[in-house]
């Protein structure tokens, strides 16, 4: 193909605003580094772009030895686990029986209904907060984990997968004697291991960054996961969270230096996770895309 | 193949925790909208308090708020709605023209790093440079001798910074849904519109936009179905008093009525209003997809 010079002007323009568009993407947060690692004059006095100045680690020690942080950074882990263990097997247990056609397994089109219903209609904010009270669980890690223990739109993308299954597997599986259980386990989850592993890591990021649950249903600050911790320090500014001796430490270094470095603390497992986040979350999305 | 000597007893047992588990914290909530139509005392629980009918429903009616509020959330999802659908159709267009594939994946890479973060993280980082004394983004425009901006405290500003944010932070994903629909088109059609003599604008017109007609279809019509849901999570962490007047959506009021002011009844209300409008639009918009783009989620 020749390019004319028209194209090539184009070419570049295209370039350009796409380049312009990426750093957009990430400058915000090159910025909030630099300033996590400045000093505090530097950082109030509003002298900092996208490179410390006067490099320091103060406001790291700082978060880093807060009891508060390390406190909410365990719950989050705790819930990490305990959620994303939970949310798995719950998929997978809930996506084969799901994926079976209906003229196998008649009661699927009732339970499909069942679980889409629940996507279509929501009780609403309060009725769900007088559920969680009334059933005990309020303050403790099950609030965080319950709840959204069913996740409709993993199980559906899981299901999908199962069905792309070749369905000889599955005649095979029985002719040789294995029942729904062996076959699930024996058969399809080790066939699965992509979509799994797409779909966990869905999971882990959906419970590290959660924080409007820890907010409400975990009765006191000190039971805050990590975000929720992060969004009353940030962005509500609340000092009554703080100790006596945090707010002393504070006055050392500044607030700004202090929120950037847990800005940057709250995001890094994301940052970490994000090459494989990248590898398999083409596939997770159109694994429930549109069908023929 | 006799399948019937394969029981369906296990598929059962393996559905039961999933339905329990719905049973109690989706269906229970559903049945918990009769706080709506009651006097709603915790201690007494859904049974014990004692019925009202439509008292709360006659009572939101009635303050301006709710009227406003509405107004708010329907201006901004429709706002993110349009920004959502053009910018990442743009954005994967123009990707599309990129040949050079290491530039093209470095984009990608970039672009949808936002999506992953909690809006706490993202509404830590927006507040941090949108400050209109010590932000960065008011320093650049003062080199420009433009007074600093108090982009989250000023009624004019604050919608359309939401919706900015908002397309910062999801438009490299939907760019990556359009990408792939893209990559779906055949292309011995761009090989014969060459020959008939097309140039990229017209291919782009008659071939690319026409291929891609049913994702966006798709899309669109599912977002018209959250129209009610203006992002409550990005509001609740950018907004303030100072901006109430044009940043107050309805999961936010409902929060503030329900939860801190503790009035249960007139918040499940309004709740119910936004749960039921809902699921007219997200049924009605499901149905349309599925004829207009053969669109099915299960």
């Amino acid at each position: 193909m020749h390019t004319t010079r028209s194209q090539q002007a184009f070419q570049i323009i295209n370039f350009i605003i796409l380049g312009l568009l990426s750093i957009m993407c990430i400058l915000p947060l090159i910025h909030i580094l630099a300033v996590s690692f400045s000093s505090s004059a530097a950082a109030t006095g509003g002298a900092v772009k996208l490179w410390p100045i006067g490099f320091n680690w103060s406001s790291y020690e700082y978060v880093i030895s807060s009891n508060r942080f390390l406190n909410s950074l365990g719950i989050t882990f705790q819930r990490v686990l305990l959620g994303g263990l939970v949310n798995m097997i719950l998929i997978v247990i809930t996506a084969y029986p799901l994926s079976k056609e209906s003229e196998r397994f008649r009661p699927r089109t009732f339970y499909a209904w069942f679980f889409l219903l629940t996507i279509l209609f929501s009780g609403g904010l309060i009725p769900i907060f007088m559920i969680i009270r009334e059933t005990g669980i309020m303050g403790s890690i099950w609030a965080l984990v319950l709840p959204g223990a069913v996740p409709v739109f993993s199980i559906i993308l899981m299901l999908n997968f199962f069905r792309g299954l070749p369905r000889d597997l599955e005649e095979a599986a029985f002719i040789d004697g294995a029942g729904h259980l062996n076959t699930l386990f024996r058969v399809y989850v080790p066939l699965s291991l992509p979509a799994l592993a797409t779909i966990s890591l869905l999971t882990i990021v959906g419970h590290w960054n959660a924080w409007f649950d820890g907010l409400v249903f975990m009765n006191s600050p000190d039971r805050y996961p990590l975000q929720s911790y992060l969004q009353t320090i940030i962005i509500q500014q609340d000092f009554t969270q703080m100790t006596e001796q945090d707010i002393k430490k504070m006055q050392l270094i500044s607030d700004r230096t202090i929120k950037s470095a847990q800005i940057f603390l709250g995001s890094l497992p994301i940052l970490l996770l994000y090459p494989f986040l990248q590898k398999y979350f083409v596939t997770g999305i159109t694994l429930g895309s549109v069908k023929e | 193949m006799k399948r019937s000597t394969i029981s369906n007893i296990p598929l059962h047992l393996l559905l039961l925790p999933a339905v329990i588990i719905v049973l109690i914290y989706s269906y229970g909530p559903m049945f918990g909208i009769v706080i709506a139509f009651q006097n709603f005392i915790p201690a007494k629980g859904f049974l014990e308090s004692s019925w009202v009918g439509l008292k709360h429903f006659r009572f939101i009616l009635s303050l301006s708020d709710t009227y406003e509020v509405l107004g708010n959330t329907l201006f901004i999802s429709v706002m993110k709605i349009i920004a959502g659908l053009v910018v990442p159709l743009t954005v994967s267009l123009m990707l599309n023209e990129v040949r050079q594939r290491f530039f093209k994946r470095s984009v990608q890479t970039l672009v949808y790093l936002p999506h992953f973060l909690s809006w706490v993280i993202l509404g830590g980082v927006l507040i941090d440079i949108l400050s209109p004394s010590s932000g960065i983004v008011n320093a650049v425009l003062g080199l420009f001798g433009i007074e600093p901006i108090y982009f989250l405290g000023d009624n004019r500003w604050f919608p359309y910074v939401l919706v900015f944010s908002d397309v910062w932070k999801e438009f490299g994903f939907s760019t990556i849904i359009y990408l792939a629909a893209l990559s779906g088109i055949n292309p011995a059609l761009y090989e014969a519109s060459l020959m008939d003599g097309a140039g990229r604008l017209r291919q782009t017109w008659h071939i690319t936009l026409p291929g891609m007609r049913p994702i966006i279809v798709v899309l669109v019509t599912l977002s018209l179905g959250n129209v009610l849901n203006a992002g409550f999570e990005q509001v609740f962490n950018l907004y303030s008093p100072l901006v109430y007047d044009s940043g107050d959506i309805i999961d936010t009021y409902v929060y503030r009525m329900g939860l801190i002011s503790a009035q249960y009844g007139p918040a499940t209300a309004i709740g119910l209003f936004k749960s039921v409008i809902s699921l007219g639009l997200i049924s009605s918009t499901y149905y349309l997809a599925y004829r207009l783009a053969n669109y099915r989620i299960f």
